[in-house]
């Protein structure tokens, strides 16, 4: 089945499991997200945010589970039809992503360029509209090279919104900038949800900024959802590792000597 | 028993690499069928495969090469007609160089000498820019953008090759023949308007059509291959560089395999 009746969220993850080999990384992963809101995605390191966001944009096929995208059931699309879903998503990814044999005027361009009959005039105009809404007014005759990460991060986020997407993902939007640019970045997106009614989607381990933008938090860790409700809730949450990431505490494992042993001489592999 | 040991690590050796190599061709092969869809049925689709973009990827691989070229070409011509002319007056055949010359290099020399070096210098060059795209998520921009990569990035490469190694290859065949005139006519005391006049009665038109079948095969070859590594780069820089020089080694192995099968084959015709 690929149509999805039920109009509540936006998107929506069932039983999501998937696997890198014979390792599992996602295991039974299901979360749902609503129009409009703000879903932040956090977990340590390893923990399966970045392969979850992936699968979400169809990048990767999962192992077994459903993702509803708009309606759409995405692993069961054709790859004509998947193409199509994806014209309705921008992403903004860690290192930006821009094209770096194009202009940051062209980078922008470039969906409108595709997917639309607009002339050049149009679509030059509608891209120096968005490079202003993030600040980048006037650079897009420069190279992706010569900008610095967080002007790197905004233009990637232009190019983003160009097509007026209904579905923003984020990954790691604040990874490597100054607090000041961070923060900036974070009002860009609240403004963003605000003016054009946006559903986003971040994947962040930043804190703050995850408690500062976000209508709810999904916390992931091992592959699996630990909790998935509003910042309120995952601030006030005593399970124990969701506090272990909020208070930035070392995971405490127990080690089993004879497994340790077997590791270290290689007779586990 | 440790030779049965050997016996069976060689067989398993063997087998994996077989396996493999069918599994690179098959890969291949579904590339190619793929750029022809995207080619034939892309316009249908709103996802052409443009022009412009052909044309730049031509010029890329064919007009800047033309220098490099060009000397190449000529530096054989002068080889072979050394070599002929010093052979062919054991039996005072030595005017027969401007046959030995036409037809080598029409048919051999120039399809093969222009497909090693747009291997060299195009191929790895194709492979190092999709690589990088890769492993710098550009490629995951392109497909959530809604832009198939291979209609965007491959499919013109394939098309830009089709039809500028021919053009190149008929101007290595001038080139050539005028680097064995430009010695043979100091040898044979005629004059250059005569050398060119007896060549191009020597010179039949399925020497050139032979020439030219060979340098479409080579086009799509190494075409395929530097995109199919481009895409396949896995590792960092040192995987893109990994996947560079392979894309150059495999390009001019299948570029002498082919050459013998099409020659074998065309000397039936």
């Amino acid at each position: 089945m690929t149509d999805n009746l039920d109009n509540r969220y936006a998107i929506r993850v069932e039983n999501l499991v998937t696997h890198y080999g014979k390792r599992k990384i996602l295991d039974g992963v299901t979360i749902a997200i609503r129009h409009g809101e703000i879903m932040s995605v956090m977990g340590g390191s390893g923990s399966g945010k970045s392969t979850l966001l992936r699968h979400i944009l169809g990048l990767h096929r999962p192992t077994s589970g459903d993702i509803w995208v708009l309606g759409k059931n995405l692993p069961r699309l054709r790859q004509t039809e998947a193409f199509a879903l994806r014209r309705e998503m921008g992403v903004a990814f860690q290192g930006g992503a821009l094209f770096g044999s194009m202009t940051v005027g062209d980078n922008v361009a470039l969906p409108l360029r595709e997917h639309t009959k607009l002339d050049e005039n149009t679509i030059g105009i509608i891209s120096r509209m968005k490079l202003e809404v993030v600040n980048l007014a006037g650079f897009e005759k420069l190279m992706p090279s010569e900008l610095s990460g967080g002007m790197v991060k905004r233009a990637a986020l232009a190019r983003a919104i160009v097509m007026d997407p209904p579905l923003l993902f984020f990954d790691e939007p604040s990874a490597g900038l100054d607090p000041v640019v961070a923060a900036e970045l974070d009002e860009l997106i609240l403004r963003l949800r605000d003016a054009m009614k946006m559903t986003i989607v971040v994947v962040t381990h930043e804190l703050d900024s995850a408690f500062k933008i976000s209508d709810r938090i999904t916390v992931l860790d091992q592959g699996r959802i630990l909790m998935s409700d509003s910042v309120e809730a995952v601030r006030n949450s005593d399970h124990e590792r969701v506090q272990d990431l909020l208070n930035r505490r070392p995971r405490q494992e127990e080690i089993d000597p004879e497994a340790y042993l077997n590791r270290l001489t290689g007779e586990d592999v | 028993m440790k030779a049965l040991h050997n016996v069976q690590h060689i067989a398993h050796h063997v087998g994996q690499r077989s396996v493999n190599v069918v599994d690179e061709t098959g890969y291949l092969c579904s590339l190619f069928f793929e750029c022809l869809y995207w080619t034939v049925l892309g316009r249908r689709n709103h996802q052409p495969v443009r022009l412009s973009a052909v044309l730049k990827e031509a010029m890329q691989i064919g007009i800047t090469a033309l220098l490099i070229i060009g000397i190449l070409c000529m530096a054989v011509g002068v080889m072979l007609a050394i070599h002929s002319i010093d052979l062919l007056q054991r039996y005072g055949q030595e005017s027969q160089v401007i046959l030995a010359i036409g037809k080598s290099m029409s048919q051999e020399f120039a399809p093969l000498i222009v497909a090693i070096l747009v291997a060299g210098r195009s191929g790895s060059a194709i492979t190092a820019r999709i690589g990088s795209m890769s492993e710098s998520q550009e490629i995951d921009a392109l497909r959530v953008i809604g832009i198939n990569p291979v209609r965007f990035l491959a499919a013109p490469i394939l098309l830009g090759m089709l039809l500028i190694v021919p053009c190149i290859t008929l101007f290595g065949d001038v080139m050539g023949i005028m680097g064995g005139a430009l010695y043979s006519i100091t040898q044979l005391k005629m004059s250059l308007a005569i050398y060119l006049e007896r060549t191009l009665k020597v010179l039949e038109a399925a020497d050139i059509w032979k020439g030219l079948i060979k340098s479409l095969a080579f086009a799509v070859l190494i075409a395929l291959v530097s995109i199919g590594q481009g895409f396949q780069a896995r590792g960092g820089a040192e995987g893109v560089g990994r996947s560079t020089t392979r894309s150059v080694v495999v390009s001019i192995c299948c570029i002498i395999i082919t050459d013998m099968c099409i020659t074998f084959m065309l000397s039936r015709v």
